[in-house]
């Protein structure tokens, strides 16, 4: 387990070495997940240690955005002022784009004859 | 005043200097909210993060605890959010051949949800009177936490606010997913998780992961991609809106 997560930190620490070296927009994480998939890719797959680890890792992934969603008791006047107009654009554009996702993606999928091709 | 007080005065001192309060905090009520989600059969309407959130803002309120107390407890929690997005790697690789398969459809869905998901939030808020600062905070409300930040500072939103809105978000997504694919008729695991990571970013992700493990990799995907994809339209594009 120390293994496989000393792997994901220092995949993390290229990314955010990267990220900030060359001043992009994406942070780090994000370019050191992109960095592991081709890592992952080259050697044909995560070891068995990596894999349950970030497994793990992932099934408790609700429990890492608490921290940063209990801020919200730092914008609790701004929240109570503007709340009709916060609430009405959070519900109509979460509804609206997860359907409108999800309808482009249907009607340009193939049929389920091509979903059953790729057995797992 | 009785020789107790003192002592445990010294103990909430001590206690609340420490970081080992906001992190236990955070671990209990988390382990809280799976049990009551486990007792709602797992149904999307119990959202841990939200009932998480609930009960610590509830206990900082009624403690008249800083938030920044909480936190320097909690980070330790939150650190580990770059550790998981790099473990997303792992699912993607094991579904990436249906991803390969699917190319055009993510990528057309990924670009009609992304700008679908900024602009109908600017567009209510405007209508319906938000602030400059607060409609500029909603606009990256969709992309994962750090990303938006970003973003918001970028663009002339509060960051922190930002933060806020996306977790909201995450969670609108996650309670609302399943009704709505279920409505729309769709059924693909692999359309419902993408569709979800557009929207609901991480907190949407670790809903579809609940689903299947197909879902929860294509979540993660779409997660990553659209993050990419606003940091890069949101700035120019939002001149264009005025």
């Amino acid at each position: 387990m120390i293994a496989a997560l000393t792997q994901l930190l220092i995949f993390q620490l290229i990314g955010e070495v990267i990220a900030r070296g060359l001043d992009l927009p994406v942070p780090g994480p994000v370019i050191g997940m992109a960095l592991l998939f081709v890592a992952l890719s080259l050697r044909g797959g995560p070891g068995e240690s990596l894999q349950t680890t970030s497994l793990t890792l992932l099934s408790h992934l609700s429990l890492l955005f608490v921290p940063a969603g209990v801020g919200i008791i730092v914008h609790l006047s701004r929240v109570a002022d503007e709340w009709p107009a916060l609430l009405a654009a959070l519900i109509v554009s979460t509804f609206v784009s997860m359907a409108v996702t999800a309808l482009v993606m249907k009607a340009l999928a193939r049929k389920p004859a091509a979903n059953a091709g790729s057995p797992s | 005043m009785s020789a107790m007080t003192p002592r445990i005065t010294d103990l909430w001192v001590y206690l609340s200097a420490s970081p080992l309060l906001g992190l236990t905090l955070t671990l209990i009520a988390y382990q809280g909210a799976v049990w009551v989600n486990k007792r709602c059969g797992g149904s999307p309407l119990a959202n841990p993060v939200l009932i998480a959130v609930t009960a610590l803002v509830a206990l900082l309120l009624a403690t008249g605890t800083p938030y920044q107390t909480y936190f320097d407890g909690a980070q330790f929690v939150h650190f580990l959010l770059g550790p998981a997005t790099v473990a997303l790697a792992i699912p993607l690789y094991t579904h990436f051949r249906r991803v390969k398969a699917m190319l055009v459809p993510i990528i057309v869905g990924l670009v009609a949800g992304s700008l679908t998901a900024a602009f109908s939030a600017l567009l209510v808020a405007r209508l319906m009177g938000a602030s400059v600062a607060t409609q500029l905070s909603l606009a990256p409300k969709s992309v994962t936490t750090p990303i938006a930040m970003g973003i918001a500072e970028r663009i002339g939103g509060l960051p922190s606010l930002t933060a806020v809105l996306v977790i909201t978000t995450g969670i609108l997504g996650a309670v609302a997913g399943r009704y709505l694919f279920d409505a729309l008729g769709v059924r693909d695991p692999a359309i419902r998780g993408f569709a979800t990571g557009v929207t609901a970013h991480g907190i949407g992700t670790a809903r579809a992961f609940q689903e299947s493990e197909q879902a929860g990799a294509f979540s993660a995907l779409a997660m990553g991609m659209n993050g990419l994809l606003t940091a890069v339209l949101l700035p120019v594009l939002l001149p264009l809106f005025g």
